[in-house]
């Protein structure tokens, strides 16, 4: 447990379930993260982990179950919709930057459409971001001029712009080069540091243990096992947890 | 549980909101429908005319020049006297075709539009084939590497494309008009006539023989479609054998594959060889003749028809040659030297990788513009071309039955129209299953 | 030009060994090749042999610089030419503030325009007109000179403006949104410029020649694009109901002729329209090729709207905006940036189009030739009003599709 983690919940899901067509993606997943936790959620690839994440912003709609997200249920109610998605900020596997934007007008975007930020002060605060994440010099250029780790890292800074109380992020550095892959872990250490709030699909297993309060391990759309770092990875439970990290830690 | 729905003011719940906006914009366009429906019976109301189909019925009362068949033996000159003896089957069909196009005003309505429909397919479809046939030579010839050719040919193909096609037939038709008379016609071999009444070119016309022709033809295509359904079972069940379920092909397929081995060539040989089966001749050749005003027998082209013709071909040619031209463009360089390097001779590479893979890529585009050339024949009117639009405004200036004439004409455009896209979406399909399985 | 590139791919030139072996290389390569070039050499002989003669001696081109006035503006009046005098200098600073600060493809297409309005200020051809009634010499170096500079002194001005204003766009950068301003209020601006107002009023049937055909042809393509946009959104909407209309009236629109729109205008829309409804047939002809243009706007947009990745809109949602927003700032500048050579390829096939309004009684150019050929004193002339308007619309149309091929070219670069 870390020094942030308190004991007030802020992502609470009931049974939640999922069906793509006929494929049942999600079967009923019950678990509660608290404010300022970091949890990691790993598994192998179709195990529903992604798309777990992905319901709690309701990029994906859940079919059965509950989700409520810092006191707001995620509904077909359309308000608590746009105020979730401005309470949690959320980092693709592809980035997902507005090719068509510089990287600070990436950023200002959400602040000065949705927030109703002034054009000036959402660029101090870009730039405050972009100079945290240690990239202030490609605040003007576009995201095809950067390299893949720093067009993270603006996608990150896109998401914290909104001030969220979640980040979500999903795979963050799966499309990234090796040798880029720990600029982006770096940053996201600092802000685990900062006491966020944090849900991370991700294969980094260092990462994990390192800064993970919780471990979960997907897989066939249930949790097969959630345990801390240290349990999880020196004292599997589960014979699938077992195999998936002898795989993993093989690479 | 996921949070009870009435709990959600229905004004925010997105599933009744989805639902709301729909019923809202269907109730939107009922009105403008409803609103245009009583303005136009009140308009129909101050026209006086009333909104019925009976008009259809009623005779024409005008004539058309243009693409009916005049049988040669109610005019006074007596012709063939062949024609007579000529009995059987297939000779009524084609007399039962040929009725279908005669036309004179004291036909009906319907009628005349049926004429106008064959006019625009007749000048569609002869436009479609010429060009196709032009289109590929210079798209082709863009491409030459000799240098004179390929300049010429986008020289064509710049001016031809960058102008109002509207502006061209209009350049054609008097072109044609000041040809010179009946009597001093370009005369090529005693069978193409060219004067300013249009183009007379010889035809083949049913013989003795044309009856067990066509019965010999009939037999030989229902044992090519045999032929290859037996075949395309044989080999769906000989593969599926061999084959895991999920790389078994379709039976659909196998048809395909099949047709394209077996009844190509049944279809090309079974013709000829009927024709020698046949003791009789089974088709004769009409060549126009002179007779006192104008040219008897043959096929008759009006000045319009070939003006029409004329435009609607090198306009369309024009676009097909850039269609051609990206198609073969786009099959890379790279992948001629991959063929190259396994071997293949420049003429194998040409057949059996380029042509193969640009055809991929033509037929989409090639297909509408076929299309935009069948919808572009309406600029006929601007020449008094009697085709289905043409008509539909004569018919409409009789009978003042603007609104059903107009339903009627957009639908056969739209009939063609939507069968085409409906085989491009079955064509994209197609190749795209192609691709990922391959 | 870009001809000897698909040549060069296919085999490149050697231009270092000069021009004997160009002309081995490119002409006489190969026994069939010399064949074609020896071809192509008798054709282009005989072709230009029967063409020229037609040119030099058969044809008589008086009809042109006769009738070049209501070639170019119909019937609208003379002293009142200083109208679109000024509608032509506002649009040309306009672009030239532009051109200024987006440089890039607004650039090409005010370079285009400098060209065109090159050509015709050169072009004398009004000069030979009056030639015809002067005699002294000195007389007629004055009137070239009127001719070319004061009767052309709002083209003059326009290009004065546009190469200016240019310069001036180059450094304000600020100048953005008002430009834009300026673009939307240019249309109404026009309207109310060619129309007049109060005793000046010059009615819609004054319009005539190139300016109405530019004319149409700029508003169907502009007021298309928001219709078309929505339909292209409609087609792809979630919404059932909504996707069913819009595919309907997309694949109506296209599967039927130009022709049955615009006669619908002129046929039907008195039947649909309550009984006192009365449009002018101007505006009934740009209403017609909005609604049948913004159907191929829409599959245009439909295109692009495909070619945006799914995450772009998933990014966007997971910022918080809307629906609406997302679509504005993220998705259709993506789509529309991706479909531009395919919207020009439409403008250019828009233009042609604009020949068949005259079916309808409008006197753009084929109704200006028409009307000219219908003057005793030009009868038969057809082949030679034909050709110089097939250059007018070659001109405009050819110079499009340059502008686009390098559009093209620029994309696929921004896409690397």
């Amino acid at each position: 447990m870390n020094e942030n983690t308190t004991n007030d919940p802020i992502i609470i899901c009931e049974d939640v379930h999922k069906w793509f067509d006929d494929f049942h993606v999600l079967k009923g997943i019950t678990t509660t993260f608290k404010k300022g936790e970091r949890a990691v959620i790993c598994g192998p690839s179709g195990s529903g982990k992604s798309t777990f994440i992905r319901t709690i912003n309701r990029l994906e709609e859940h079919q059965r179950g509950t989700i409520i997200v810092d006191g707001i249920e995620l509904s077909n109610d359309l308000r608590n919709i746009n105020l979730i998605r401005q309470e949690v900020g959320m980092v693709f596997q592809q980035f997902n930057l507005f090719p068509h934007l510089t990287n600070i007008k990436n950023i200002t975007l959400g602040p000065i459409q949705v927030r109703k930020m002034s054009k000036k002060a959402a660029e101090e605060a870009a730039l405050a971001l972009l100079e945290r994440m240690d990239i202030a010099d490609q605040a003007y250029k576009y995201p095809s001029e950067v390299s893949g780790g720093q067009q993270q890292r603006v996608a990150i800074a896109r998401a914290l712009a909104m001030e969220p109380k979640i980040m979500l992020f999903d795979e963050p550095t799966s499309a990234l080069d090796p040798e880029m892959i720990s600029e982006v872990l770096d940053v996201m250490r600092e802000l685990a540091h900062s006491g966020m709030t944090m849900l991370v699909v991700t294969h980094e297993m260092g990462f994990a243990r390192e800064v993970a309060d919780r471990v979960m391990f997907f897989d066939e759309g249930v949790v097969v096992e959630e345990a801390a770092p240290a349990d999880f990875f020196d004292n599997p439970q589960h014979d699938r947890t077992k195999l998936f990290i002898s795989q993993t830690l093989q690479h | 549980m996921q949070q009870d729905s009435a709990n959600i003011p229905f004004w925010r719940d997105i599933r009744i909101l989805k639902i709301l906006f729909q019923v809202l914009f269907i109730i939107g366009i009922i009105l403008l429908a409803l609103f245009l429906y009583t303005n136009m019976l009140q308009g129909l109301d101050d026209q006086e005319t009333e909104l019925s189909w009976d008009f259809l019925f009623s005779e024409a009362g005008f004539d058309i020049e243009e693409g009916t068949y005049s049988d040669p033996s109610e005019e006074e000159n007596d012709s063939d006297p062949s024609d007579e003896n000529l009995k059987g089957f297939w000779i009524g069909i084609v007399n039962t075709l040929r009725e279908s196009i005669e036309f004179d005003p004291s036909d009906t309505n319907l009628k005349a539009f049926w004429i106008g429909i064959v006019n625009t397919l007749r000048v569609s479809i002869v436009g479609i084939f010429c060009a196709t046939i032009i289109g590929f030579l210079f798209g082709i010839a863009r491409l030459s590497s000799n240098w004179l050719i390929s300049r010429i040919a986008a020289v064509y193909v710049e001016i031809f494309r960058n102008t109002p096609l509207l502006l061209q037939i209009l350049f054609w038709y008097p072109l044609i008009l000041v040809l010179p008379n009946v009597r001093e016609s370009i005369n090529f071999f005693d069978s193409i006539f060219i004067n300013q009444r249009g183009v007379f070119l010889p035809s083949a016309e049913p013989a003795e023989g044309f009856n067990t022709w066509m019965w010999y033809l009939l037999s030989g295509i229902i044992l090519a479609i045999l032929v290859v359904i037996g075949f395309a079972v044989f080999r769906y069940l000989s593969r599926s054998r061999e084959l895991q379920q999920t790389d078994r092909p379709s039976f659909v397929s196998n048809l395909i594959f099949s047709a394209k081995w077996t009844a190509a060539p049944i279809i090309l040989i079974v013709p000829f060889l009927a024709w020698f089966l046949t003791p009789d001749a089974p088709l004769e050749l009409s060549r126009p003749e002179l007779q006192k005003f104008n040219f008897v027998g043959g096929i008759d082209l009006t000045p319009e028809f070939t003006a029409l013709l004329i435009g609607l071909t090198v306009y369309t040619s024009a676009f097909i040659a850039e269609v051609v031209r990206a198609g073969i463009q786009s099959v890379v360089k790279g992948q001629r030297e991959a063929a190259r390097s396994v071997g293949l001779k420049e003429s194998q590479v040409l057949r059996l990788v380029v042509i193969p893979q640009a055809i991929q890529v033509i037929v989409p585009p090639l297909t509408s513009q076929y299309l935009n050339l069948a919808k572009n024949s309406s600029l006929g009117i601007f020449i008094a071309f009697p085709d289905l639009f043409q008509i539909g405004k004569i018919i409409i200036g009789q009978t003042g039955q603007s609104v059903p004439t107009f339903a009627m004409i957009m639908t056969c455009y739209l009939i063609v129209s939507l069968t085409t896209s409906a085989f491009m979406n079955w064509y994209n399909r197609r190749i795209t299953r192609f691709d990922s399985s391959s | 030009m870009e001809d000897n590139t698909l040549t060069q791919e296919i085999k490149p030139p050697d231009t270092s060994k000069g021009p004997v072996r160009w002309l081995r290389d490119n002409l006489f390569s190969t026994w069939y090749n010399t064949i074609l070039t020896c071809l192509g050499l008798v054709f282009l002989f005989l072709f230009f042999k029967g063409f020229l003669t037609w040119v030099f001696t058969q044809a008589n081109w008086r009809v042109i610089p006769a009738n070049l006035q209501i070639l170019m503006i119909g019937p609208f009046p003379i002293e009142q030419v200083w109208r679109i005098g000024i509608v032509f200098c506002t649009l040309l600073t306009l672009l030239g503030l532009s051109a200024g600060i987006w440089r890039g493809i607004v650039l090409q297409m005010a370079i285009a325009i400098v060209g065109v309005c090159l050509l015709l200020l050169l072009i004398p051809l009004d000069v030979v007109k009056e030639a015809e009634n002067t005699s002294a010499t000195l007389e007629f170096n004055l009137n070239i000179f009127y001719l070319i500079f004061i009767k052309r002194i709002w083209l003059l001005g326009g290009l004065v403006l546009l190469v200016g204003t240019f310069f001036i766009g180059r450094k304000k950068d600020g100048l953005k949104k008002w430009i834009i301003g300026g673009w939307i209020l240019s249309f109404p601006w026009t309207m109310i410029m060619l129309h007049g107002f109060g005793e000046n009023t010059i009615s819609t049937t004054n319009w005539g020649g190139l300016l109405l055909t530019l004319l149409l042809a700029a508003v169907g393509i502009v007021a298309c694009f928001p219709l078309g946009v929505l339909l292209a959104l409609g087609r792809r909407s979630q919404l059932p109901a909504i996707r069913w209309v819009s595919t309907v009236y997309i694949e109506t629109i296209r599967g039927v002729p130009l022709i049955t729109i615009l006669f619908m205008g002129s046929l039907l829309l008195p039947i649909f329209m309550p009984g006192d409804f009365q449009l002018d047939t101007v505006i009934r002809a740009m209403v017609a090729l909005t609604l049948f243009s913004s159907a191929y706007m829409a599959e245009n947009v439909r295109g692009g709207l495909q070619a945006v990745p799914s995450g772009q809109v998933e990014a966007a949602q997971a910022v918080g905006l809307s629906y609406s927003k997302t679509m504005i700032f993220i998705v259709l500048p993506q789509a529309i940036r991706a479909v531009i050579p395919a919207i020009v390829g439409q403008s250019i096939a828009l233009l042609k189009d604009t020949s068949l309004v005259f079916i309808i009684g409008l006197i753009e150019l084929m109704g200006i030739r028409k009307s000219i050929l219908g003057n005793q004193d030009w009868t038969g002339l057809h082949a030679e009003v034909s050709i110089f308007i097939a250059v007018i619309y070659f001109v405009f149309s050819y110079s499009m599709s340059i502008v686009s091929q390098e559009i093209e070219e620029d994309l696929g670069v921004g896409n690397n």
